[in-house]
């Protein structure tokens, strides 16, 4: 009898997961196009994301859409939502002019996710996915701070927007007070070409430089040629940030230009869709903030964020 | 038409022949260097000017074209997307090769983006005069394409060169020197002196003016209209693959962001250069000053104090338009 019941309740528990496993779920994803290299890796991890979960899920359906910039998002959202749609993820293009096109998807009843790029009304998004800005300027500075303890440093920042801002007040917080001192601070577009014309003039500028700060991966590719070519053996090491497939490899194979990264993945996009796709799948609950570490990249760790496939 | 002073032989001319508006361009050089020697003093240092130099080499020598399509009335709006373009494909191209031998390679590559530079132009050319499109229209079409393809061939992140021999083995186009010389020094004089020749002392160079100036006179003339624009598109392709023969070995890579804004830059270079935006005028010396003014600028404002980050675009801006005013008086000085 015992035996029995226990039979019972271990079928009635797998039909229960299989009926779980089979419901039918759509979850459209909305993401900027491949604009530059971190956008592409967003796009990346977004179809290798869907790949994963459509096949852990026999009854799942994603559906991908990249749009070249915010109006025709805003527009994409429409189209998605009218196929039917049970949840949204999306990496807005800018925060205020999609606000109000992800607030009419929510009045709708759908579940509302959003990666990297806070809405105006926080309200309105049911799970939030993002980097943490401030974190990795505030990273790279304590790096500099106690590596480098007091020297010369320049800086390259990105596009004049607010997650530029943010990273450059946590680098500012971080070395406050220390011994470094930052010569100069230009902008260099999130380019590797404007990079190389900036740290050319820096070369020029500057007799001595001890470090290079860039925040970004795909400028430090710049900013190494730059420097390589001016056969220059003051400056010590370059930090830059996001992880680039290349800057990973450099970190782990012990490049002591690039001796670390600080990480702002693009693969945070997969992560918005796991915890979408388990608020349907797994009744665990995941409504709320999920803020990534800027996790410090070193030698000892980097092989855990290489994706050698990925474009970025 | 008017030649340009270093085209000229002042030996034959008289000062009173001079024509200032070609020689205004290189007044505002000077000024600019000057100023720029003021704020800095290393500005001046040959190292600085030379790396300048070499990094006006992309703008120039896609201007250098954009100088024939403008002066016969054209106007090409898909050179950045087509460097980008270009430069993909040529980086697939050496990465896919199974030809041995790194110079070989390297060569071929080479003859292979020259082709895809012309036929992107012949292209343009072909919609602008058989399709009888507007060229800014046409060009703005085929800019989002270009755009739009490398992106796809870069999956969205870079196309690197994958061989590291082939990378160091084309390297020295970029950062090599001949007697001293920068090797994009070179192309740049290379081309803009056969840019003169053929703009000021061929047939064809007459046809593109005269094509320019006007068109139906041109037609009753029996200059074939048609063949001239569209092999002013070619030119201009070509040009754009010259480019980007120097732009792939300084980093190796072409990205989503490759060649952005070129296309404003370049046709900046012109009309600061004194070619007229109407066409009917070419001045191809002025064109390759314009580059260069247009690169000292941003080296400028790196190397001073004089203004915060965030308002370099102001002062750039303000310099372009002082430039230009600086010109218009000199040739109302006439």
């Amino acid at each position: 009898m015992k035996k029995l019941l226990l039979g019972l309740a271990t079928a009635a528990l797998v039909a229960g997961m299989a009926s779980a496993q089979d419901k039918d779920v759509t979850i459209a994803v909305s993401i900027p196009a491949a604009d530059h290299g971190w956008t592409g890796g967003v796009v990346y991890h977004a179809e290798r994301a869907k790949e994963l979960l459509e096949a852990a899920h026999p009854g799942l359906k994603i559906i991908v859409k990249t749009s070249p910039d915010g109006a025709s998002q805003a527009n994409a959202l429409e189209d998605l939502v009218t196929q039917g749609v049970d949840a949204l993820v999306t990496l807005p293009h800018n925060s205020d002019e999609l606000t109000d096109p992800i607030r009419s998807v929510k009045d709708q009843g759908i579940f509302v996710t959003v990666v990297d790029r806070a809405l105006s009304d926080p309200t309105i998004q049911d799970l939030y996915v993002a980097g943490n800005n401030p974190e990795l300027g505030r990273v790279a500075g304590e790096y500099l701070k106690e590596n480098l303890g007091s020297g010369d440093v320049v800086v390259i920042r990105g596009l004049p927007i607010v997650i530029d801002e943010e990273r450059q007040q946590g680098f500012d917080a971080a070395i406050a007070g220390s011994g470094i001192n930052v010569l100069d601070k230009q902008f260099g577009n999130w380019s590797r070409d404007d990079a190389f014309k900036v740290m050319q003039d820096y070369l020029t500028k500057f007799p001595k430089i001890d470090a290079v700060w860039c925040q970004d991966d795909d400028m430090a590719v710049g900013v190494l040629e730059a420097i390589q070519q001016s056969g220059r053996t003051d400056i010590k090491m370059v930090i830059g940030g996001a992880g680039m497939k290349e800057m990973i490899k450099k970190v782990a194979d012990g490049d002591p230009m690039i001796p670390v990264d600080v990480l702002y993945p693009p693969a945070m996009v997969a992560t918005a869709m796991e915890l979408t796709v388990a608020n349907f799948y797994d009744q665990v609950p995941v409504r709320g903030n999920y803020i990534l570490d800027a996790t410090l990249i070193t030698k000892d760790n980097a092989e855990e964020f290489y994706f050698p496939d990925s474009p970025f | 038409m008017s030649e340009t002073p270093v085209a000229s032989r002042p030996a034959r001319r008289s000062w009173r022949d001079l024509d200032l508006r070609a020689v205004a361009p290189f007044v505002a050089l000077a000024a600019l260097i000057l100023f720029g020697a003021s704020l800095n003093p290393n500005f001046v240092s040959v190292d600085n000017l030379l790396n300048v130099l070499s990094r006006s080499a992309f703008i120039a020598i896609i201007a250098v074209g954009a100088t024939f399509v403008i002066s016969a009335g054209g106007l090409d709006l898909s050179v950045g997307s087509m460097s980008a373009f270009v430069a993909g494909t040529m980086i697939l191209f050496i990465n896919a090769a199974p030809v041995g031998g790194d110079v070989a390679l390297i060569a071929l590559a080479m003859t292979m983006a020259l082709v895809t530079g012309a036929l992107c132009g012949l292209a343009n050319g072909l919609f602008v005069t058989l399709g009888r499109l507007e060229p800014f229209i046409v060009t703005l079409g085929t800019m989002g394409i270009f755009r739009a393809l490398t992106v796809w061939l870069a999956e969205g992140g870079s196309i690197a060169v994958r061989s590291q021999e082939v990378r160091a083995a084309y390297r020295p186009v970029y950062f090599g020197e001949l007697w001293g010389v920068p090797a994009p020094v070179i192309v740049i004089l290379v081309v803009a002196l056969l840019g003169a020749v053929i703009l000021n002392r061929t047939a064809f160079g007459r046809h593109v003016i005269a094509v320019g100036s006007n068109e139906e006179v041109a037609r009753y003339s029996g200059i074939p209209v048609g063949r001239v624009r569209t092999l002013t598109y070619v030119i201009q392709g070509v040009c754009v693959a010259i480019a980007v023969l120097v732009y792939v070995p300084r980093l190796g890579s072409a990205t989503a962001t490759t060649g952005l804004m070129w296309e404003l830059q370049a046709i900046t270079a012109v009309v600061i250069g004194g070619t007229a935006l109407r066409g009917g005028v070419g001045r191809i010396w002025g064109t390759v000053c314009g580059a260069l003014i247009l690169e000292l600028i941003g080296n400028i404002m790196v190397l001073s104090d004089l203004v915060s980050e965030y308002l370099i675009g102001a002062v750039q801006g303000a310099i372009i338009i002082v430039a230009m005013l600086v010109q218009r008086a000199l040739s109302r000085g006439r």
